[in-house]
């Protein structure tokens, strides 16, 4: 088995309005120095050995992402 | 024989009733559409109607595109069946490669409840040729992932080729691109919006009847095929 991470962030374009609340906040809660925050989602993957990587980043395409949207990046990590 | 509108029923789906009761006013028979079966049972024309489809969860509309019977949907839409995505629907839509774009949390993260107008852009399509060009339409919106999003090359094309069936009229409520309310396919019978045309069918229930134009324009179509 192997651990795989998926990353999937809202592209830099797209309004991430869930990020620029957390950031309006931050100063509120006394943490200066924060311009930017964008929030995406991290999926963790249980994988056979036999899953190769153009099935993970089928997977990531199809249903973790919407490229329209959102990019992604898969890795494998030491479990 | 009354022309035939399936209507889709996703777990989580909210609306099927009412976009059934708005297929049967315009003198449609509504059949229900049950997301796990691969048959669209003779229909002539789909409605997907609004909710929270598999519980909205991963993203609106994503686990949805899946169902078997979507994918019945997306076979008949390209062979030209009439398909309307209303809110979820739209999101599923989208989702599904039907339709461009991606529709994401509003840009003041508030779920939206409101009578919203609506300008009619295009009423050339298989929906819209009931209503006059440039009507204002008063239908409920209630939605939390409204905004409209697509890159500039797709917005452009989407303006240039006419495919804007509908924008918010004055404020933005969600934060959709362009002001977009509802785009159609190239050939103008797959459909996709955020209100809810199904809910102002009737003024006793509704805000208005502005919606039904909507029903009537497909039944238009089915009826002289």
């Amino acid at each position: 088995m192997a651990r795989v991470v998926v990353d999937v962030m809202p592209k830099q374009e797209i309004l991430d309005p869930q990020g620029q609340a957390v950031a309006t906040a931050l100063p509120r809660l006394g943490f200066e120095g924060i311009s930017e925050v964008r929030q995406g989602k991290r999926f963790e993957l249980e994988v056979a050995d036999d899953v190769d990587d153009a099935t993970l980043a089928k997977i990531a395409e199809t249903l973790l992402a919407n490229p329209v949207i959102e990019d992604f990046v898969v890795r494998r990590v030491e479990a | 024989m009354s022309p035939k509108i399936g209507v889709i029923t996703f777990p989580g789906t909210l609306d099927d009733v009412d976009a059934q009761r708005a297929a049967r006013r315009a003198g449609a028979e509504a059949v229900p559409l049950w997301h796990a079966d691969a048959d669209l049972r003779g229909v002539d024309a789909v409605i997907v109607p609004g909710g929270f489809s598999y519980g909205d969860y991963l993203r609106c509309g994503a686990i949805a595109k899946f169902a078997p019977v979507m994918g019945e949907v997306v076979r008949a839409a390209g062979q030209g069946m009439p398909v309307l995505g209303i809110c979820n629907g739209f999101q599923i839509l989208c989702e599904a490669g039907l339709l461009p774009g991606a529709l994401t949390r509003n840009s003041a993260l508030h779920f939206v409840c409101r009578d919203q107008w609506l300008k009619v852009e295009n009423n050339t399509s298989a929906w819209t040729s009931r209503y006059d060009q440039g009507a204002e339409l008063l239908v409920p919106l209630k939605s939390g992932e409204g905004a409209y999003m697509a890159d500039e090359a797709v917005l452009d094309e989407l303006e240039g080729e006419g495919r804007v069936l509908f924008r918010y009229s004055g404020d933005d409520p969600n934060g959709s691109l362009r002001g977009i309310a509802g785009i159609t396919d190239a050939r103008g019978r797959v459909a996709g919006l955020m209100p809810h045309p199904e809910h102002a069918i009737d003024p006793l229930t509704g805000p208005t009847d502005d919606g039904l134009g909507m029903f009537l324009s497909v039944l238009d179509v089915l009826v002289a095929a």
